[in-house]
Formats: structure tokens, sequence, C-alpha cells
């Protein structure tokens, strides 16, 4: 039994105004108690709803370390069932995706289940009868999360059946979302692909940090993007000729502090926030023929201007996933041990868009977050030497004080300098309060 | 001049050596300029352009990649990967006057650290003759788990 082995009120003292205690990443009791607490109590992403298009359709993924299935029951209804039979444990599926018809009949002794989770057939079945199975969590079926809620095609899940609402636990952070969908003239994204998987040997926060700490580009990128610039000068091309698509994906990485400073984060409630408030690494794209008209079409000149004025880099949503509006992207952090972690990055079409939208998504999509990437080999590279550095003693904090204010309030949104670790400090204050959530629940229960 | 079946496959042998050497100024020269290098994400994936792939690399990114591995600054090449090639004799699926098609079943080590992970592959190259030298015009590498989480792959299959 380890110092912190069901006591969620111990692991949230590792969290402190400007520093982490380094057992948040590497103790596995800490780990099993976010995946408990943290996990079961926040809205997690499951996957999108083009995934699943028809009745029958399903996909297999986790929340946390608990294996679901997303399924579409009815043409509108989606649910999201844990992926074990009510019988002895088999799991229900093994394919990442598929369809199963109009049941889920599991392999081992074919009981069968509605595609909302539902008992529906147990062979040989007088064989239970006055066994009172019928009162049994086994005898209901397929059990179902807490809670599901479908954003705009999004599907999230929590875990736990009461807790705080999907309005409440995302708030104004919404908006990201929206302005990845927006971005369709159709308002609807499809997913395109499957999604790259990506092996780290690091924490699943490190990634998740990662995703709004600007002061790593130019230094950690050095090796990819800065020889990218170096090549692209010795070409000597002349300025309006075109330049090649490496350099406009991957050179912005190279673009000095000031730019980071300059570009803002906004932080909302909840540990959700995004860099790129002003403009980003993704503001200089070339324009796409058609799509602006297409754009104004449905929207107008205006609002469509609006709605692609807009630059944000990447949108953290708490606990584990990261989204990048402008060329829609979704990378999905999934926590496999304390030290392992999947990162799944899919892409998505803006339907009703040009094609060469969806070219440039997949172009980013293979030169930034594939397992094949360059800029994934330097990212790698750093987290795992932080895994591996975190086990030194005698030096046990994870310093996150960048731009630390007083009395910081991470209840208000805050916009502020693009260099500030104040969105990793809005982690570690979620982080701390889904761990107690529980807790507080209990004690909100008593009083 | 004619390129017998012969010289065809003594190419694809001699391209894998170079790559396990690390002779990348050589290898790089094998390339006709408007190549490109694929590795599929999806098996029997058809569209390199709208879908994820793992590499679709045009020589611009490949010179990027080869140049990154030497830099001063390149951490994930400190210390450096090794690669090695395991391969199956090519079959030379098309003869057309000046442009070849070979098909090659491999298995590719690559090494860094305590680490070893093994890739069993296909590789497809469309080759062409030009002014007396083979060239490649393309190169398309199927992972055969390509749907599988990977780790790192740094150097080139
Ligand atoms: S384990 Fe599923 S029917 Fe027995
Ligand atoms: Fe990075």
């Amino acid at each position: 039994m380890g110092i912190y082995t069901g006591d969620p009120a111990a692991a949230a003292n590792l969290v402190q105004p400007n520093q982490v205690h380094r057992d948040v990443y590497i103790n596995p009791d800490v780990y099993k108690l976010e995946m408990k607490h943290v996990f079961a109590n926040a809205w997690v992403f499951v996957g999108h709803e083009s995934q699943t298009p028809n009745k029958g359709d399903y996909f297999a993924t986790q929340v946390g370390d608990q294996p679901v299935i997303q399924v579409r029951h009815k043409p509108d209804d989606i649910h999201v069932l844990y992926n074990r039979c009510p019988h002895k444990g088999t799991k229900i599926v093994i394919d990442r995706q598929g369809n199963t018809g109009k049941f889920f009949r599991c392999p081992y002794h074919a009981w069968s289940f509605k595609t909302d989770g539902c008992l529906l057939a147990i062979p040989l079945k007088k064989g239970y009868e006055g066994t009172g199975l019928e009162d049994t969590p086994s005898g209901k079926g397929m059990k179902a999360v807490g809670a599901v809620h479908n954003y705009r095609g999004f599907i999230f899940a929590r875990l736990a059946e009461e807790g705080i609402s999907f309005e409440e636990f995302f708030g104004d952070s919404l908006s990201s979302l929206d302005n990845m969908v927006d971005r369709s003239p159709e308002g609807r994204l499809e997913v395109v692909g499957p999604p790259l998987r990506y092996l780290h040997h690091c924490n699943w926060k490190m990634l998740v940090e990662n995703q709004t700490d600007t002061c790593h580009p130019m230094v950690a990128h050095e090796s990819s993007a800065g020889t990218a610039v170096k090549l692209y000068e010795e070409l000597g091309l002349p300025e309006d000729a075109p330049k090649p698509p490496a350099m406009e994906i991957i050179a912005p990485f190279m673009s000095p502090y000031e730019f980071f400073e300059g570009m803002g984060i906004r932080t909302w409630p909840n540990g959700h926030g995004h860099t790129g408030v002003n403009h980003s690494i993704h503001s200089n794209y070339s324009a796409i023929p058609g799509y602006f008209e297409a754009m104004a079409e449905t929207y107008g000149e205006e609002k469509a201007k609006a709605i692609l004025d807009e630059n944000r880099h990447n949108t953290v949503y708490f606990p584990n996933i990261m989204i990048k509006g402008p060329i829609q992207q979704l990378r999905n952090f999934i926590p496999l041990a304390a030290d392992r972690t999947i990162v799944e990055s899919y892409i998505y079409r803006l339907v009703g868009a040009p094609d060469e939208l969806t070219a440039r998504t997949a172009m980013y999509n293979r030169m930034i977050n594939a397992p094949t990437s360059i800029v994934g080999h330097d990212d790698l590279e750093m987290y795992e030497r932080a895994q591996e550095g975190l086990h030194v003693d005698g030096m046990e904090w994870v310093n996150i004080q960048r731009l630390l204010e007083e009395d910081e309030d991470f209840s208000e949104e805050a916009v502020l300098n693009g260099t500030t670790e104040r969105q990793m400090r809005n982690q570690f204050d979620a982080w701390r309060k889904f761990m107690l959530y529980d807790q507080t629940a209990q004690q909100e229960a008593a009083e | 001049m004619s390129v017998s079946k012969d010289q065809l496959i003594d190419f694809i042998y001699d391209e894998a050596r170079m790559l396990d050497e690390g002779r990348y100024t050589e290898w790089l020269a094998l390339w006709l300029p408007d190549g490109h290098y694929w590795m599929p994400l999806d098996y029997k994936q058809a569209d390199p352009i709208n879908e994820t792939s793992l590499l679709y690399e045009d020589m611009f990114m490949l010179k990027l990649r080869v140049e990154r591995l030497n830099g001063a600054r390149t951490f994930s090449q400190k210390p450096k990967s090794r690669c090695h090639h395991v391969i199956q004799r090519p079959f030379v699926d098309e003869m057309n006057g000046d442009t070849f098609v070979t098909n090659t079943s491999m298995h590719y080590v690559e090494t860094r650290l305590d680490e070893q992970q093994l890739l069993a592959l296909t590789a497809r190259h469309d080759l062409a003759l030009v002014d007396g030298a083979l060239r490649i015009a393309n190169k398309r590498v199927d992972i055969l788990n390509c749907d599988a989480a990977f780790r790192n792959i740094q150097l080139l299959p």
C-alpha cells in the first residue's frame, strides 16, 4: 500500500500555486486516483458522431482507463456503454469500429443486448428462473456511463452518475469548438480516416501541458523548423515564388518569443484554455479559392470574416484533449499508465468546403503529429527525458510559475501574455478540484 | 541502353544498403526531383493527399529530414538511431521501356539506446531510366501493422 492509496486529499496536496510534486507524473497510485476521481467526474471526449454514422455503428475507445463503446442506437441517439459483458466480463467488441446490427451479442455465452445496453436475451434462460438474476446488475444488461452529451457532433461522457453538468463544466470554452464547426459552410464536420496513433513513454499530463507551452517551439524544434528555414534560404528562391508546403506548416515554429508573447493565452474555469488569442502560427496560411465565397453564402460576409479571423492555436479541453480550430484537428491524450500515453490525432473535413482544406489538415497531421514526424520526434524526446529526470531524489518539484500572479482565481476567465504558464496552473487547479470532487460532494451532503 | 531485371533488383539492394549505412547524400541523388516518399497510415490506403499518411514527402521534406539527423541541436538523435533492412528478392512487376515497378518485402529494424523495433513492410518502387541511370520516381512503403500505435520511427525504411 502506497502513501496515496485511496487518499485523494493526499494527491490533491501535490499541487501548489507555483509548483507540482513529481508524484503527479510518476506515481502509479496517484495515477489510479486520477483515473477514479478526475476522469470519472470530468466530461471526457469519446469520439465524433461521424465515426458512427448509421444505426448499429460502434466505435471502441477509452474514457480514462475505462474501455467504452460509442454506439448509434437510433438515428439521433448515440450511447456510450462500458465494453464489458455483464455476465463474466468478456469485452463485447474487440475491433476498433464496426456495425453490430440490431444488437450486441457476447461471443462467450451469447447473451445479447440492445444497442442501448438493455438485456435482450439469454440462451437457456430457464436456468436462471427463480435465482433473482433480474435483481442483479448483471441481469440489467451492459452498463452505460453516467451521462453523455453530443455537442455539435462531438461526443463527451461523464462516468459518474451524478456531478457537474456539461454546460457548467465547459462554459464559454465551447466557443473554440463552435469556431471549428462554424468553419464548415454547412456547420458540420466529418472525421477523415483513422487517427495517427503515437505511443509515448510519459505521463499524459506532460503532453497536455505542452499544448500551451509557448516557450519550447523555438528551442526544442530548432532541429526541424530551424533546419527548414535554413534549407529554404539556401534555395535562394525569389520572394514571390511559391514556398514549399513545409515552410508554411513547420517554419512558424521558429517564430521569436515576442510572437508567442503577443499571441496571448486565455484561460476558462475547470481547466480549459487556449493559445492564440490575437494571432497564431496558423494565421498566415494561404487562402483557398472558393472557400470564403462558400462561407459568405451561408453566413454573410461579415460573419464569415469573423469566423475565419479567429486564429486560436491550441485549445485544451481539460482533462485530455486539444483541438485546433483553424485546421480542424483533435488530439486525444489517452492515459495507459503513469508513464504511458497513446496520442491519437484526428482530422476532420469541413462539410461543404473545398478539398484543399482537408489536404492541408492531412499535411499538418503527418508533418507534426505522426510517429514519423520530425517535429513529433523533437517533442517526444523532451517528454521522455522529463519522465526519467523526475526520478531524481532531493529535487522533487516541477516548476510552473512563469508570469505567476498573486492569488490567481481560476474561476474567472482571463487573457494574458502568451508565454504565461497560467493555463498549466489552471489545469492543475481543475485536477485538484476533480480529485476532491467526491469528497466535497459527500461533505456538502452531510451538511 | 536497356535495363535488365537483375539491374533493377541490384538497385533495390543498393538503396537499402545506402540507408543502412547512412549514405544519405548518395541516397537523395537517386531521386527524381518531383518524387514522393509515401508511407500510408491506413491499410490499402488509396489517397495520399486528402487523408492522413505517416509520410508523404517531397524532396524538400526528405532533404530536411536527412539534414536534421546531423543537426547540432537534434536532441532526438543524441545518440543516433541505426537501422537495418533485411530484404527479400524484389519482384519486378513492370518493365515498360524506361519505367519500372518493383515490389519488395522487407524486415526493417530501427534502434536507439535500449529500444529496438521491428517492422514488416512492403516497398513499391517506381523507377525510371533517366540519362542512362536508374532513378526513384516514387516510393511507397506499406507497414504491415500500419494501424498499430508506434513509437518514434526516425530513420527511413
Ligand atoms: S461472458 Fe458474455 S455471455 Fe458469458
Ligand atoms: Fe512541440
